[in-house]
């Protein structure tokens, strides 16, 4: 549906076994053998996906109350939602995130898939699995290394102030909080989107460089009318990937709130908001309802991004 | 232009120093956290962060990390470890099955698993988190490790990177060569098409073995019981112990403990880095 990526249609519409010629009782158990490879995916996924989905919208549809117990309140909870400053509190606050991490993140990734792809480094595999480490370390980890860091007696802030004999650098106040958390997301997918671009620049043929240098383009030409459009699927992808990420956004706010508590409100981000309703104040029907308006709006952004992506594709 | 070959371009040393301050970004989290496992708590709080302290801590550090509080992060580790395996280990056997099917076979309703695959790469994994916690507790599976594997199992992405692999790894004469010889369908997918999927395969389990292994939100809302904990979640209770009020820090344990957490996925990273690039290349952005 919204997130099929641009290399779905060939390999979709390829030919398939069986043949039209075959006898029909072998294509009954071909076909047959194809589904029974496919149910044990579809099983867990019913159970694990499908399920909770469908009872999430069924629970959205009712209150939890102290008193008189669950009532049937129809669409009410998304009402409330759609009213809720809190929920906006989060929601803005994430797109605002969206809106500057993300270019930021998707751009250096793009210049460091450039470089490495240009083959003008010196040594250019170190710089590839160098980029990419931070990728691997998990992003509990990551939250709490810059975490420390991030702090004035742990880490290196406090040091770097001292240095430029001023505050510098105050990641854990209020304006800074936001950047300090891009800074820990960006940090550990950079190199992630790199990989996808590099991949993707991986697949122009040489003789295309090659003939665009005869014909006199030079570094740059080439960079802009040859590189950036061969690209321009993955960078679909690695945004609509970026998008789902920054609206999912709690482990790193989370974690931090480990270390300033204070800072990190109880609906600092939508998922914060949605897992503070279900598990200190109990309202997991409302709960539930911020999840799924979350979700849809996630949804419909991606699959704008992706139409408006691909359609400059074409 | 003279003497310019697209195939040996002249290195840059600009080039190289601008992405070195890339590099350095890159590295500067974990070099600060190499020389601060070889610090004890008290070092952590007055030295630079990228030097050593006054002592060489490390091994100290090391063995408190595995008898604190009763020894309980060896318990963390193990926990990870089943949940990898059996988790991780069974998402790539899904995705590899359904993948195959999907690319090899075609049959009644194929279309609509596509279709409902694909979007659901688009659900955000979080906002599935909560949904999916209130049903398990319906059902009496919170708190148990099945909270953690089953939702594990699942990897659209998964399937969708093994669905254009095997399109591609597996001819499909050589299927309809076997069916004409007579051999069953699970027979030709164990004895030809797996050997010529394990490239994706390995691509596809490497991705779920992060995921799992990095898993942190679903463990932190299912799980109560400390001896169930995966590493993530053992560690933010150490630091949010560290911080409460009248707590004593454990930050260097905490670090420590992190360290120790990373080496493993770090070594499978680079050790299969064959993999995870023709993977990528293969899957998620073939054009």
């Amino acid at each position: 549906m919204s997130a099929a990526p641009p290399s779905i249609r060939p390999a979709a519409t390829e030919p398939l076994a069986p043949a039209r010629h075959r006898p029909s009782r072998l294509t009954a158990r071909v076909s047959r053998a194809g589904a029974g490879f496919v149910m044990p995916f579809l099983i867990a996924f019913a159970l694990v996906f499908v399920a909770p989905l469908a009872y999430s919208l069924y629970l959205s549809l009712f209150r939890n109350r102290l008193v008189g117990g669950t009532q049937f309140v129809g669409l009410s909870n998304y009402a409330d939602v759609f009213v809720d400053p809190k929920f906006w509190d989060g929601a803005l606050r994430v797109m605002l995130f969206l809106a500057v991490q993300v270019p930021i993140m998707l751009a250096i990734a793009l210049v460091a898939a450039l470089a490495i792809d240009s083959g003008r480094l010196h040594g250019h595999r170190f710089f590839r699995i160098g980029l990419f480490l931070p990728y691997a370390v998990p992003g509990v980890v990551a939250a709490m290394m810059w975490g420390f860091m991030y702090s004035d007696r742990v880490g290196l802030t406090g040091s770097l102030n001292d240095l430029a004999g001023f505050e510098l650098l105050v990641p854990y106040t209020k304006q800074w909080l936001l950047v300090s958390i891009g800074n820990i997301v960006t940090w550990e997918f950079v190199g992630y989107n790199m990989l996808i671009l590099y991949s993707a620049l991986k697949t122009v043929p040489t003789e295309t460089y090659e003939a665009a240098a005869i014909d006199g383009a030079g570094q740059f030409r080439i960079v802009r009318h040859i590189k950036i459009p061969a690209v321009r699927g993955a960078l679909v992808i690695a945004t609509v990937f970026s998008i789902i990420g920054s609206f999912q956004l709690f482990n790193e706010p989370q974690i931090l709130k480990g270390l300033v508590p204070n800072l990190i409100s109880t609906s600092y981000t939508p998922n914060i908001y949605a897992y503070t309703l279900s598990f200190q104040g109990n309202q997991v029907s409302y709960a539930a309802t911020v999840a799924i308006v979350m979700g849809v709006i996630t949804a419909v952004i991606a699959y704008i991004v992706q139409l408006r992506g691909m359609r400059r594709d074409s | 232009m003279t003497g310019y070959s697209y195939s040996r371009p002249r290195r840059s040393i600009t080039l190289t120093v601008l992405l070195g301050f890339l590099l350095i970004y890159s590295v500067l989290p974990l070099t600060w956290m190499l020389f601060s496992i070889t610090k004890d708590q008290p070092d952590l709080l007055t030295s630079f962060g990228l030097w050593f302290g006054d002592g060489f801590a490390l091994f100290d550090n090391l063995g408190q990390v595995f008898t604190y509080d009763g020894g309980i992060f060896s318990r963390w580790f193990f926990n990870t470890l089943v949940y990898v395996v059996v988790g991780a280990g069974g998402a790539t056997l899904l995705a590899t099955a359904g993948g195959y099917g999907l690319a090899k076979y075609r049959f009644r309703g194929r279309n609509a698993v596509f279709a409902v695959v694909l979007g659901a790469i688009a659900v955000p994994g979080t906002a599935l988190a909560v949904p999916t916690f209130l049903l398990f507790s319906q059902l009496g599976l919170t708190n148990t490790m099945w909270a953690i594997i089953l939702p594990s199992l699942v990897s659209p992405f998964g399937l969708y990177l093994m669905w254009v692999f095997a399109a591609e790894a597996v001819p499909t004469e050589l299927l309809e060569a076997a069916r004409v010889d007579g051999a069953s369908e699970l027979r030709t997918f164990f004895t030809i098409s797996l050997r010529l999927l394990v490239p994706g395969i390995v691509t596809v389990s490497l991705f779920a073995i992060v995921a799992t292994w990095n898993n942190y939100f679903l463990p932190l809302i299912m799980l109560n019981d400390p001896d169930l904990f995966p590493l993530t979640l053992g560690l933010y209770t150490w630091l949010a112990d560290a911080t409460g009020v009248g707590a004593s820090p454990v930050f260097h344990l905490v670090i420590t403990g992190a360290f120790l957490t990373i080496v493993p996925i770090v070594v499978v990273f680079l050790v299969l880095q064959r993999y995870w690039q023709s993977g990528l290349s293969a899957g998620s952005v073939k054009q």
